[in-house]
This record gives structure tokens, C-alpha cells and sequence, in this order.
């Protein structure tokens, strides 16, 4: 038994204890944090390799199956590390908040959700631990719910991430199809034959849209920014450090199958490279530090996506340098951005200056972040963007050009997010500006003293964490070590290329900003806006439609319902050729005839009387006439129900017919009485041919005895249709009577409004 | 409908009475005509008797839950029924165990669920159209 499933399971099973423990003592909500802690310390602690496989449905295929191996250790060890500063800040950040019981629950229930991704091993698995990271990521987005910013930002990031999740299930179908397992290991030990199937390409794309969706690439790449509304440990945490490079991780979790692939490399170069341009352009036009860093973001995760697309061995490493450098330094960013948006009041970096006198402690922090981001040397930064430059100079075509550009936006957002704001004379604050308590302060200064300590030791890393998930991405080792000296001096002279024309830019950018922000028609034109075209168009189509189904008349609608049900089956009949008349010599008694003409007698009466008390009567006669038959047919369970039944229903019919007002007659003209009496024929003819053809079927005898026999041996009853009902058939009857309760509980609903009840 | 003096001091008898038969028909069922559904809609009627007479009211403090509470318990005894048999022998849920040698087991548990369910559906549909 491996200790894998437990990991996944902790986080879930911690939910209803921080919910209620913080509920109960809110004062112990940096507690919480000791459990992303110990998964962390636990993580480390285990060998690769590790793992555990539980079957499920085996003729299905389904299984549960988890995997530790180097992609998926980097990953985990990301998500419970920084998971643990994340906690321990935003226990501070929301200090006295309401709802701060539910954020961390939300918090953990996502920190499980992405463990549970990063770790599974079968696709299901997979898939349901990745849709629960969509829905977290929604109530956490949405986690200010009484602004409709929020609402609406938490809406847009579900319907984007949940269709391209959709979208990568139909991928998972094919591929489990074409791979005959659904185990991801087994699945990419076969990478050639797979990407040679014909469902290939369908594959590529679903599965790589799912991804591009969940990693904002261009062109879904407009939710990230609007996800701003969360708060800022949720910025942090899901929206640049773990979350969003899900995407990348699958992508780069089934690089192995697919790297040969043109279609796969074209589609993940084509969309990377746009995304950092877009994203690049749009990080430069914007002043608030939070949606400045979400398109920097957007950068990364082009940037990590095209270097996936590409063939050169190299890109591998440089995609994991970088996704663990990009995760430190953005994860310190964003909670620094986090500080001082609550100490200062303010995110716009156009107002922002001088907070170092107030707050030095975080402007050190910010520096060290800032510096790794623009790739100062002595930080880890230094390398991601060395290995960057050296695999884009190694392709030929526009990538080298996109690179030198993106890398100086780059400087830029560093500059205007981590310098900036904290450098010149003090600004005017409605507050007074000091620094944060340590619980704040702590998380973001030590990720960004990560980066500089991996950057002046490289070898700490190198070969525990980089090269084992470098080589799953490639399928085989690398043979690279960080700090060897990588490329050559035209790297060099680009990387000093890209920070000069980063610092003039930053120097600039004050006059530049507001030009690009007069740009309109980026708003205008941009996909945010076709996203809402379209929820736009959904709401006028349904409203057309509703206007021309939903008269409001109740006969109207029993009507239509009716003819589409009964005229359905009728047709289908007849199509099929299911018409039969049973003819079956079997002796009929007296009694029997009898209560045949009195059922008919009471038919004949509902449908002929004008008072609807008799009609009712006439009703109840049919049903009381039909239980004394199913008696003379040797069927007393079925009489019993029958009987009690038709007491319940006549009791409640006259009940109501007392308490509603109408007792006038029938008010229906003569077309709309034949229009209704030719419906009731129809029902009643589809009905009979219908109990026909089911008659028509031979009837297997052995099912009856066999039944007969078992009952008291195997179910201790001689009631042969009662043990159907609870032992033979349970699972159905489960099924039935759990179909009761829902329907009771819709009437309920129904009911409460009618009589005018509060509605809960 | 309240008027009927007779109805209104005959309605907690009623109500006794059918329950008695209703758990009479449920325990019987399984060898006999009866059961879980049949014994229910006795029951059932009891309380629509009851509430005829006296008002939804008194037969809602009579109930003490909501009907749609019953229901809820009755599924939940139903499922509950088909676990021991996963935890015994890592048989199909839902596969009947029963005390050696007696006719007590998983299966009446699962019947009384039905029959509660069967008792909270249908005073869920018929108690708000009676008088108050």
C-alpha cells in the first residue's frame, strides 16, 4: 500500500475541520498552514517512482491510480510549498474577515483537487481532480460575491476552464480508445503506435484545447485578468503559481507521445508565441499592479507552452527552469502586490510611489523578486532566461525577434511592479503606510530568497528536482546541468540586449502607458468582448424561444406534452413494425367479465359526465375495478397497492375539488371538446397497442420459477414479489424510491410557492 | 370538514389503528401479501385521515418532522441496508445478510426505508392541499 492516496486524501479530509474548527476559533487560522507543511516535508521524503493502482469497474477500464515521478514531484512540491505560505499569509491578509473559514476551506479543498491532479496516474482520475481545481478556482474568484465584478469574473473563469475541460474529456475518450488503457504511464510507454493512430490529431487538438483554457492561451486568455477580483493570496496561489500551469503540466506530461507530431508542435508554438505577444502588449498598457502581473503571467505560460512545442531537447529544461522560477518570483509578486494594495490603498502604479522609507523590509522582498523576474545575474532568474534564449535562438523564424521583446516587457512589468512603486519621494496616503505583520511578510520574502539562493547554488536542485521532470517531458535524461554555461555569446549579448531595451522602456513608461491605454479598440475587439457577445446572444435565443414554447396555458401544455409522448411511441410502433394482437387461448371467468364492463362503465362516465365530482368518481371506479381484477388474476400485492393507492388519490382529488374555487361546468367550446376527446383517443390507442406488442413478446417462463425457487432459500421469503423488491431487485428499488424523494422535494418546492411560503 | 364532530374525536384512533395495520402489513410482507410500499401508503392514508379531520397542522405535530424528513431518513436507511454486506464478505452492495438463523436482517431495514419513503412522498404531495 502506498502512501500516495493518503497524501491526496489529507487535504479532503481536512475540509470539514478547518471549515468548523475556524468557525468556531477564528484565531487559529495560521494553523491550517502546518498541513500544505507537512505534505511538503512528506513529499520530500518520498523515492520517485512511487506508486499505487486500485481497480475500480476492470471491464471498464476504470481504475484509480496515482504516480510520483519527476514532472509530478515538481509540481506537487510547488503546490504544498508555496500552498503552505499561501495559507499562513492569507490567514493574516483576511484576518477578522467573516467567511475566513470558508476561504481556507476552499483553499484546502483546491490545494487537494490540484495534488490529486498533478499525482494521477488514469485519465478519470485526472480529469475529475482537474474539473474540481475549475470549481474551486470559481468560489475562491468569486469569493467577494457581493460585488458583481467578482460574480462575473468567477463566472467567466468557470464557463472558459469547464468547456475546455469538456473539451479534454472527449480527448481523454479517444485516447483511451486508441491506447486501450487508461493509465498514463502505460499510455505513453506506447507513444508510437499512438501517435500514428488515426484519432491522433482529434486527440492533439481536444486535449490541447483543454489545456490552452485552463493555461489562458491566446485565444482564451482573457479570463486570467478579469480573475483578478480574487483576493490576493488566491492571485498568488491558483492564478500564477500552480492552477494555470496545469495546462502546461498535461501538455508537458504527454510531450512524450506526441513530440514528433507536426500538428503538435505547430499548435503549441503558434498559440505560445501569440500569447506572450498578446500578453506582453497588454501588460505594458496596464497601470494596476495585480492585472499587470496576470498579463505577465499570461507571458509565462505562452512562454512555457512554446517551449513544450519545441523539438529541441534543451527546451525541456529551460520549460521546468522556468516554470519554477516563474512561480517563485510571481507567487512573492502578487502577495507583495497583495501588502500593498492594503497598506497603501492602492494598486495603480501610476499613483503608487516611495513606500520604501514605510515599508523596507518589503521593498527588499520586492527587489529580490523583481531582479529574478528580469533575469539579473546571481539569480535563478538569470538561468531561465539564459536557457530561454539559447533554445529560441536555435529555431529559425520570427521566435528569436518575439523573445527579445516579450523579455524587455518583461523588464518593464519587473521594473513598474517591484521598483517603482517603492523608489522617489513618499506619495500622499489617506493612511499611514507601515509594515505588514510578519505572518504576511514572511511567505513572500522567502520565495523570493529562493530564487537568489538557487541561483547562487544551482546544484541544490539541479539534479534532485530539474533533470528528473525535465527528462519525464522528454521521455529520456537530458544529460543538462543547471549552471553549466549554456550557449554562447550571442545569447549574452541578447540577454543585455533585452534589459537595455527593457530599462529604456521602463524609463518611459509613464508617457507610453497612457497611449496604449487610449487604444480602445484592443476592449473593443478583443475576445472578452466576444465572450460576452455571446452569453448575450445565448440569453436573446433562449428568450425567443421561451416566448414562442411557453403560452402559460396549463391545457396547452398537458396537450402538446401528451401528443409528443403518446404520438412518439405511436410512431415508433408503427415504423417499427410492432404492432400485434396477442392471441392467447386462456379460460375466462364470469366475475372477470363483469369487471371489465364495470371499468369500462367508469371510463365511459369520466369522460362523458359535465360535473367534475362525478368524473372523479368515475375515475376511481376504474382503478378500484382494476384492483379487484388484478385479486381475480391471483395478483393480492398488486390488488393491495392498487386499492390503497386509488383511497389516496380519491381522497386528495376531492380535498382539492372542496378547496378550489371554480365549480362551474366544463367552459371548453365544441372544436376544443373534439380536439380533446381525439387526444384522449390517440392516448388510449397507443396505450392498448402498446400493452399488445408487450404482451406479443414470448414470454420466458424460467425467470418466474427460478424466482419462485430462490425466494425462500436464498431470501428467506415467500413472498415471491416482495423479495423482488428488497433483495433481488433492490438496486432498483434504491433507484425508485430515490426517485420519490426528488419528486417529493420538487413538489415541495412547487407547493411552497403556491400557498405563498417564505422561500428558502 | 372540520364540522364532523364524529370525524374529529374518531381521527387519532384512525390514526393509531392504521399505523398498527400498516406495520403489521409491513412486517408480514415478506412472506404474506404486504411490505414496505404497500404498508407506506397505509400508513399514509392514516395521516391523511387525521389531517383531514383535525387539520395538516395537527398532523404535522404529530409527525414531529417534515414529511420530506422521513423520506429522507428512509432513503438513507435503505442505503445503509446494502453496506453490511460490503464490509462482511465484499459482496454487491445491496446483497441481503441476515442474523444466523433469523429472519431479522439487511432486507427489513431496507423495507422499513421504503416504507418511510413511501410515507413522506405521499404526505409531501397531499398534506399542503388540506386545511390548515
Amino acid at each position: 500500500m502506498s502512501v500516495l492516496p493518503l497524501l491526496v486524501a489529507l487535504p479532503f479530509l481536512a475540509i470539514p475541520l478547518v471549515a468548523l474548527g475556524l468557525r468556531a476559533r477564528p484565531g487559529a487560522a495560521p494553523l491550517p498552514a502546518l498541513l500544505p507543511l507537512g505534505l511538503f516535508l512528506a513529499l520530500l521524503s518520498l523515492p520517485l517512482g512511487a506508486a499505487f493502482t486500485s481497480e475500480r469497474i476492470p471491464s471498464l477500464g476504470l481504475e484509480t491510480s496515482f504516480r510520483l515521478d519527476g514532472l509530478s514531484r515538481l509540481m506537487a512540491l510547488l503546490i504544498t510549498g508555496i500552498g503552505a505560505g499561501i495559507f499562513l499569509y492569507a490567514s493574516a491578509y483576511l484576518k477578522g474577515h467573516p467567511a475566513l473559514h470558508r476561504f481556507l476551506a476552499v483553499l484546502t479543498l483546491f490545494m487537494g483537487a490540484m495534488l490529486g491532479a498533478v499525482l494521477a496516474d488514469d485519465l478519470f482520475s485526472l480529469f475529475v481532480f482537474w474539473e474540481l481545481t475549475s470549481l474551486a478556482s470559481f468560489m475562491l474568484i468569486g469569493f467577494d460575491h457581493e460585488r458583481a465584478a467578482a460574480r462575473k469574473a468567477a463566472q467567466q473563469g468557470l464557463m472558459v476552464t469547464v468547456a475546455g475541460g469538456l473539451a479534454m474529456l472527449a480527448g481523454f475518450l479517444l485516447l483511451a480508445a486508441a491506447a486501450g488503457t487508461t493509465r498514463i504511464s502505460l499510455i505513453l510507454a506506447q507513444a508510437e503506435s499512438i501517435s500514428a493512430h488515426p484519432f491522433a490529431p482529434w486527440i492533439v487538438l481536444l486535449v490541447a484545447g483543454g489545456c490552452f483554457a485552463k493555461s489562458a492561451q491566446w485565444p482564451l486568455h482573457f479570463w486570467l485578468p478579469n480573475a483578478m477580483a480574487a483576493p490576493a493570496p488566491v492571485s498568488a496561489y491558483l492564478h500564477s503559481a500552480t492552477m494555470v500551469k496545469l495546462g502546461v503540466y498535461l501538455l508537458a506530461r504527454f510531450n512524450p507521445a506526441f513530440q514528433e507530431m507536426v500538428l503538435w508542435q505547430g499548435l503549441l508554438t503558434g498559440a505560445g508565441g501569440l500569447t506572450m505577444l498578446t500578453g506582453a502588449l497588454l501588460a505594458l498598457r496596464e497601470r494596476d499592479l495585480k492585472r499587470k502581473l496576470a498579463w505577465s503571467t499570461v507571458v509565462a505560460l505562452g512562454t512555457l507552452v512554446t517551449l513544450i512545442g519545441l523539438e529541441e531537447p534543451l527546451a525541456a529544461t529551460a520549460a521546468v527552469v522556468f516554470l519554477l522560477v516563474h512561480a517563485l518570483y510571481k507567487a512573492s509578486l502578487f502577495l507583495i502586490s497583495g501588502i500593498v494594495d492594503k497598506k497603501a490603498g492602492t494598486r495603480d502604479a501610476l499613483v503608487l510611489r516611495g513606500l520604501a522609507r514605510a515599508m523596507p523590509l518589503t521593498a527588499a522582498a520586492a527587489a529580490l523578486a523583481g531582479l529574478s523576474m528580469a533575469g539579473a545575474p546571481g539569480f535563478i532568474g538569470a538561468f531561465a532566461k539564459d536557457l530561454l534564449f539559447t533554445v529560441q535562438l536555435g529555431v529559425p523564424g520570427l521566435l528569436p525577434a518575439i523573445a527579445l521583446v516579450v523579455n524587455a516587457a518583461m523588464v518593464v512589468v519587473a521594473g513598474v511592479v517591484a521598483a517603482r512603486p517603492f523608489m522617489g519621494r513618499p506619495m500622499e496616503a489617506d493612511r499611514e503606510v507601515k509594515e505588514p505583520p510578519l505572518a504576511m511578510l514572511a511567505p513572500p520574502m522567502l520565495l523570493a530568497l529562493l530564487g537568489l539562493v538557487f541561483g547562487l547554488m544551482p546544484g541544490l536542485i539541479s539534479a534532485a528536482l530539474i533533470e528528473p521532470a525535465a527528462g519525464t517531458i522528454l521521455g529520456r535524461p537530458t544529460g543538462v546541468a543547471l549552471g553549466e554555461k549554456q550557449g554562447d555569446e550571442l545569447v549574452l549579448l541578447l540577454s543585455f540586449a533585452a534589459l537595455g531595451l527593457g530599462v529604456v522602456m521602463y524609463l518611459g513608461w509613464s508617457r507610453l502607458q497612457p497611449r496604449l491605454a487610449g487604444q480602445e479598440w484592443l476592449d473593443r475587439y478583443g475576445p472578452d468582448s466576444a465572450y460576452g457577445e455571446v452569453l448575450r446572444a445565448v440569453s436573446r435565443t433562449a428568450v425567443a424561444v421561451t416566448r414562442r414554447v411557453q403560452s402559460g396555458s396549463l391545457r396547452r401544455y398537458l396537450a402538446l406534452s401528451l401528443l409528443i409522448v403518446f404520438g412518439g411511441a405511436g410512431l415508433v410502433l408503427v415504423l417499427a413494425g410492432g404492432l400485434a394482437i396477442p392471441w392467447r387461448a386462456a379460460p375466462v371467468r364470469v366475475e372477470q367479465v363483469l369487471l371489465v364492463l364495470l371499468i369500462a362503465g367508469g371510463a365511459a362516465a369520466a369522460a362523458l359526465m359535465r360535473a367534475l365530482f362525478a368524473q372523479v368518481m368515475g375515475a376511481a371506479l376504474v382503478g378500484f375495478g382494476a384492483g379487484l381484477l388484478f385479486l381475480t388474476l391471483g395478483a393480492p400485492d398488486l390488488a393491495f397497492t392498487q386499492f390503497t393507492v386509488e383511497v389516496i388519490a380519491v381522497v386528495l382529488l376531492v380535498a382539492i375539488l372542496a378547496r378550489l374555487p371554480f365549480r362551474a361546468l366544463d367552459a371548453r367550446r365544441a372544436n376544443e371538446r373534439r380536439n380533446d376527446a381525439l387526444l384522449a383517443g390517440l392516448v388510449g390507442a397507443v396505450g392498448v397497442a402498446v400493452m399488445f406488442a408487450m404482451l406479443s413478446v414470448p414470454f420466458d417462463a424460467r425467470i418466474p420459477e427460478w424466482m419462485g425457487q430462490a425466494a425462500v432459500p436464498e431470501a428467506k421469503g415467500r413472498n415471491v414479489v416482495n423479495v423482488v423488491i428488497v433483495d433481488f431487485r433492490a438496486l432498483d428499488t434504491l433507484g425508485e424510491i430515490a426517485v420519490l424523494l426528488i419528486a417529493a422535494l420538487a413538489a415541495a418546492a412547487l407547493l411552497a410557492k403556491r400557498a405563498g411560503r417564505k422561500q428558502p | 370538514m372540520k364540522e364532523s364532530l364524529i370525524l374529529r374525536s374518531s381521527a387519532r384512533y384512525v390514526l393509531w389503528t392504521s399505523l398498527a395495520v400498516s406495520l403489521f402489513i409491513l412486517l408480514r410482507g415478506h412472506n404474506e401479501p404486504g411490505g414496505g410500499f404497500i404498508g407506506g401508503l397505509v400508513g399514509a392514508l392514516g395521516f391523511v385521515f387525521h389531517a383531514l379531520a383535525l387539520g395538516q397542522g395537527a398532523t404535522r405535530r404529530v409527525l414531529r418532522l417534515d414529511p420530506l424528513a422521513w423520506a429522507g431518513i428512509g432513503l438513507l436507511a435503505a442505503a445503509l441496508a446494502g453496506l453490511p454486506a460490503l464490509l462482511h464478505h465484499g459482496e454487491p452492495f445491496l446483497t441481503q445478510q441476515w442474523l444466523a438463523g433469523t429472519p431479522i436482517g439487511t432486507a427489513l431495514l431496507f423495507d422499513v426505508g421504503v416504507y418511510l419513503v413511501v410515507v413522506g412522498f405521499a404526505l409531501a404531495f397531499v398534506l399542503p392541499f388540506l386545511e390548515e
